[in-house]
């Protein structure tokens, strides 16, 4: 009896033993010889794996930038200039820093100002009512309000306002990946500076019809009356195809351009609201 | 015997109401739209301007390219504009308008209402005369119809298919023509056999019109080249692959033209065009359409001109109230047949050469149901004519798989949609089917 | 001004839907459900209503309160689930034996997969060979029906008090598989089996044998298998691959030895087989989707069942068949359809 329990013991321990080191060989024979300084990197990457940056993943970034650390191109939007940073740091580099982004949305016509005049029953996807038609209003150029948007994001950061039908998105939350702004069938999102204090002025309009005809179906669209393009002391509103549009990187958000607009179309965010002139001043 | 395709189909009730009602002549509108791009390739490009006078049948656009088409005035008049005008989906497509005028025709169109026989044109006269007159495929896609009777490198044409099944449910334009048009559709077809190169002339009939099936077996008793052959009534039947499938036994194969198999397929209404072409020297300024639905009273088929607005369709079949509003029965308003027609938004939109009829829907009869989960039940599968998985590429679509899509053939979708209507689960099936075959045929065509 | 209805082609629905072919399938198994009861009185009627009432609250609280969305109980499926596990079990099953399976099925088998049409596995069976395992004794407790009107199935079941159902004429009875299992290991020869106890083709067609309760009666069962063909619920493919398959097996052994083998007919008809080829392995979720597959599937059953059966230590082993090919579906659901022409072919 004991000597069965002694054979096996040992037959079985040999055995483990035996095939632990065959397993020990391989994998020292096999190895893959990788840069310690791509585990490094990813170390401080967020580890979201959302592609914002344009990788398939944090360690095809990781695996990219160890290999090429001196393109400018490269920029985590979740873990931003922090994260970028530390990576540098792995590779005793300096990096520049980039301005933080947030996704924008360049319409503002909520159910109220546009009328609708038809009801959508297809499949409730943006993408599959912008093939079919112009929507259910009368501006072709508009947000559906359907939420492919929404089923983008990975990060909970956009949400459709069911008061005014269109996306909001959450600034503490947006990490600029980019994934909303891909999944728009219209183009309407769009990446833009966040601002000093979070401050920003644009156009939240992309409707490209004549003024008359886009005044008929929204009451906030652009009508391209070209008023904004005269009052910017700074050149930055360009005006193309009936619609104006401000560049952000000349834009010195003085709202020159918000007191002349007759529409509303140009949004400033995050403002304190301006003082009223009295008499006595 | 009835024959039919092999794969898939589905059998929707087929509705045809209206299929006694004999057509009617519909009143010249007092001003009509006429798009240029009434046809699939390159939209016709104006040849008139604001102001012209234009005589009913005289051209107004010149075709740009080969598979092109040109186009011509339906009425007499002025031309009132050359713009962007809106379609029944509100999207501005350039067009020509004229302010009616009278209905002077030109001098060169034979109005005569004798059936003319004797057919003096050769093939190369017949075939020019297709081509300056503006004739597309009239069955719905609007192809330019010389370049489907241009033969291909290396395919040589076997088979004239006239295509009479009309299997989408409600329409019954076809069939009218047939029973009061018959001769001359023979006669149309039998000029486009010879244009083909003296190949075999087959008409096919779907087994729900048996008066049609009758009377064009009466009338081929004494062509050779000409046979009848009766189809069982299913969905798509009408489809090109489909019809081939069953008329000849032969299956086109993935990504390829059904001319491959030898086979050109035209529509019995195209037939008619060619006739009236080339016998009356009239150019395709009208065509038959169905007004339909389950309304009694409104389910009429009328003989109209290219350009008339759809909101006078809908009021004279007795759709809309005296202040022109549709009745709030109906909801919808489907320019096509209920399978592939398209939505109407913009009822001030006008009709085309290719416009088959108009289906009034009520809520209950086309109000989608709510989407549930995938029962994996496999009756898409089932439906599907061309042998796709739509539960497969409906997910690889969500998923944006291009790849996947390609190597499970997206591109041989027809878009039926016997998909869509067989899914006990509700699921747009479609919808993201669709959207995932143009990008993967963007895409082909790219490379 | 009309506002219109827009959506993409197509603007015609068929009149199918998921709670219809649940209520079809609720309807095909009425004959089986009738059956039961009528034998067996109320025990079987308690099982059935614990086992369906079971499933549809625990689906019903699941997708409300866990996963936080609309209930799906409405589509049925939960009730064709409650009324399929009902139907495996011995009539004498013990309410609380019930309701574990009813959480095993419901809970582990279909909503941790992610709910209907996600399931790799049949809930029911699952929940059947998990209640097998637990509980060996209770769920081996077959009814004897020696008579075809029992005196006391009226009368309160004892199953209700959750104890096992002890019968006044019992004697621990055995399905006839589990009889000829343990007599041909016992050194029997088929022909003393037979002369020994009920193996009556006629009764088993009618449903005095004992069993699960749905497998007794298998007339019940092709009542359903027609009705399901006929609204076009199911296809033949499986039930005849299979029962084609185990037609093959047992008749080839049987040929080699009748004395060893019972002949196809008794295989055909007793256990689950009948039941498990109408109603478990036809499920759409856990079945193929193409024919080719369809028939693999049958076979593969087929095969795996007459194996347990003959040198398996279960007298019985369509369940585990069926669990067994249903892990194999996703690799039978890679067999593309037959390719669309390649190259043009003259019919």
């Amino acid at each position: 009896m004991t000597s069965t329990l002694l054979y096996t013991i040992l037959s079985l321990s040999l055995l483990g033993g035996l095939l632990a080191v065959v397993l020990y060989l391989i994998a020292q024979k096999f190895k893959v010889q990788e840069d310690p300084r791509i585990d490094q990197v990813l170390e401080v990457l967020p580890g979201a794996n959302c592609g914002g940056c344009g990788y398939a993943g944090c360690r095809a970034f990781a695996e990219s930038f160890v290999r090429n650390p001196d393109n400018p191109d490269f920029f985590c939007p979740v873990g931003g200039n922090d994260a970028m940073k530390k990576a540098a740091a792995v590779l005793g580099r300096e990096v520049q820093e980039q301005i933080p982004k947030l996704a924008v949305l360049r319409c503002n016509g909520s159910c109220d100002v546009r009328p609708v005049l038809n009801t959508y029953d297809g499949s409730p996807k943006c993408s599959v009512a912008a093939d079919l038609y112009g929507g259910e209003t009368g501006c072709s150029y508009g947000c559906l309000g359907l939420g492919d948007c929404v089923d983008a994001c990975t990060f909970d950061a956009i949400h459709i306002n069911p008061q005014t039908c269109l996306p909001e998105v959450v600034e503490d939350k947006c990490t600029s990946c980019g994934a909303c702004v891909k999944a728009c069938p219209r183009n309407i999102l769009e990446l833009r500076p966040k601002g000093p204090k979070s401050r920003r002025i644009y156009v939240a309009c992309a409707n490209k019809d004549k003024g008359a005809v886009t005044r008929k179906v929204c009451s906030v669209g652009c009508i391209g009356c070209q008023l904004c393009v005269k009052a910017c002391p700074f050149e930055a509103i360009t005006f193309a195809d009936n619609l104006a549009y401000i560049d952000p990187a000349k834009c010195r958000l003085c709202r020159k351009c918000v007191a002349v607009c007759p529409t509303g179309c140009i949004l400033e965010i995050n403002f304190p609201p301006k003082k009223q002139v009295t008499n006595n001043e | 015997m009835s024959k039919t395709f092999s794969i898939g189909g589905i059998h929707p009730k087929d509705s045809k109401f209206s299929r006694d009602k004999s057509i009617e002549e519909f009143p010249i509108p007092k001003r009509v739209v006429i798009s240029m791009n009434q046809h699939l390739g390159m939209p016709a490009v104006p040849v008139v301007k604001k102001g012209d006078t234009v005589k009913t049948g005289q051209l107004i656009a010149e075709p740009a390219g080969f598979v092109s088409a040109p186009v011509h005035a339906s009425v007499s008049g002025v031309v009132a504009d050359v713009a962007p005008y809106p379609d029944f989906l509100g999207k501005k497509v350039l067009s020509v308008v004229i302010d009616t005028d009278g209905d002077e025709w030109m001098e060169t169109i034979d109005r005569s209402p004798e059936i003319k026989h004797e057919i003096t044109a050769t093939p190369k006269e017949i075939f020019k005369i297709i081509s300056d007159s503006g004739i597309v495929g009239l069955g719905g896609a609007a192809f330019p119809t010389h370049v489907k009777l241009t033969p291909l490198e290396g395919m040589k044409p076997e088979f004239l298919i006239l295509n009479g099944a009309e299997c989408e449910p409600y329409l019954t334009s076809d069939y009218r023509l047939m029973m009061e048009h018959a001769q001359e559709i023979l006669i149309g077809g039998e000029m486009m056999r010879r244009v083909l190169g003296d190949v075999g002339g087959i008409i096919g009939i779907e087994e729900n019109k048996p008066k049609a099936i009758e009377l064009m077996k009466r009338l081929t008793a004494n062509y050779l080249q000409w046979e009848v052959v009766p189809l069982k009534k299913r969905y798509p039947q009408g489809g090109e692959k489909q019809l081939i499938d069953a008329v000849l036994g032969r299956k086109v194969p993935s990504f390829s033209l059904p001319i491959s198999t030898g086979a050109v397929v035209q529509n019995v209404g195209t037939a008619y065009a060619v006739y009236e072409a080339v016998q009356k020297h009239k150019p395709l300024i009208t065509n038959v359409l169905t007004v339909s639905s389950s309304d009694p009273s409104v389910q009429k088929n009328y003989r109209f001109r290219i350009g008339t607005p759809i909101r006078e369709f809908l009021s004279a079949a007795g759709a809309m109230d005296k202040e022109g509003h549709l009745f709030q029965a109906f909801v919808k308003v489907v320019n096509g047949g209920p399978m592939m027609g398209k939505p109407v938004s913009n009822l001030d939109g006008p009709v085309m050469k290719s416009t088959s009829g108009f289906v009034l829907f009520t809520e209950k009869e086309t109000k989608r149901q709510e989407e549930g989960d995938c029962i994996r039940c496999s009756k898409c599968f089932q439906a599907c004519p061309m042998r796709l998985q739509p539960y497969l590429l409906y997910q690889l679509a969500i998923a944006g798989r291009t790849e996947e899509l390609d190597e499970n053939r997206v591109f041989d979708c027809i878009e039926c949609g016997c998909c869509l209507y067989s899914c006990p689960a509700h699921i747009p099936l479609l919808d993201q089917i669709r959207l995932a075959k143009n990008i993967s045929l963007k895409n082909k065509r790219k490379k | 001004m009309d506002k219109l209805l827009i959506s993409p082609a197509p603007h015609l629905h068929s009149k199918d839907s998921t709670r219809r072919i649940m209520r079809d399938v609720i309807i095909a198994l009425m004959p089986s459900v009738l059956v039961s009861v009528y034998f067996a009185g109320l025990s079987a009627l308690l099982v059935l209503v614990v086992s369906v009432a079971g499933c549809v609250l625990l689906e019903h609280l699941i997708v409300r309160y866990l996963m936080k969305k609309k209930t799906t109980v409405k589509d049925l499926s939960a009730v064709v689930t409650g009324i399929l596990l009902a139907l495996n079990l011995p009539v004498s099953s013990p309410w609380w034996m019930v309701l574990i399976g009813c959480v095993v099925a419901i809970g582990i088998a279909k909503m941790t997969f992610g709910g209907l049409g996600h399931n790799l596995f049949n809930p029911a069976l699952v929940a059947r060979v998990f209640l097998l395992i637990s509980f060996p004794v209770q769920m081996t407790n077959w009814t004897v029906a020696n008579s075809i009107f029992r005196p006391d199935k009226w009368e309160l079941p004892k199953n209700l008090l959750g104890a096992q159902g002890q019968l006044p004429d019992a004697s621990s009875g055995a399905t006839p598989l589990g009889i000829i299992k343990e007599g041909l290991a016992n050194g029997m020869t088929m022909e003393t089996l037979s002369q020994q106890h009920d193996f009556s083709y006629w009764h088993m067609l009618f449903g005095h044998i004992d069993g699960s309760m749905g497998e007794a009666s298998v007339l019940a069962i092709l009542a359903g298998l027609l009705y399901l063909l006929f609204r076009k619920v199911i296809r033949p493919v499986i039930p005849l691959s299979i029962v084609i398959t185990v037609a093959l097996f047992s008749g080839i052994l049987w040929l080699t030895d009748p004395s060893q083998y019972a002949d196809p007919l008794f295989h055909l008809l007793t256990g689950g087989l009948l039941l498990g080829a109408v109603f478990m392995a036809t499920d759409y979720t856990t079945s193929p989707m193409s024919p080719l597959g369809m028939i693999v599937f049958g076979v593969g059953i087929g095969i795996v069942t007459m194996v347990i059966r003959v040198w398996g230590a279960y007298p019985e082993g369509v369940s585990f068949a069926i669990l067994f090919m249903n892990a194999l579906v996703p690799l039978l659901n890679k067999i593309k359809p037959f390719p669309y022409q390649k190259e043009v072919s003259r019919g």
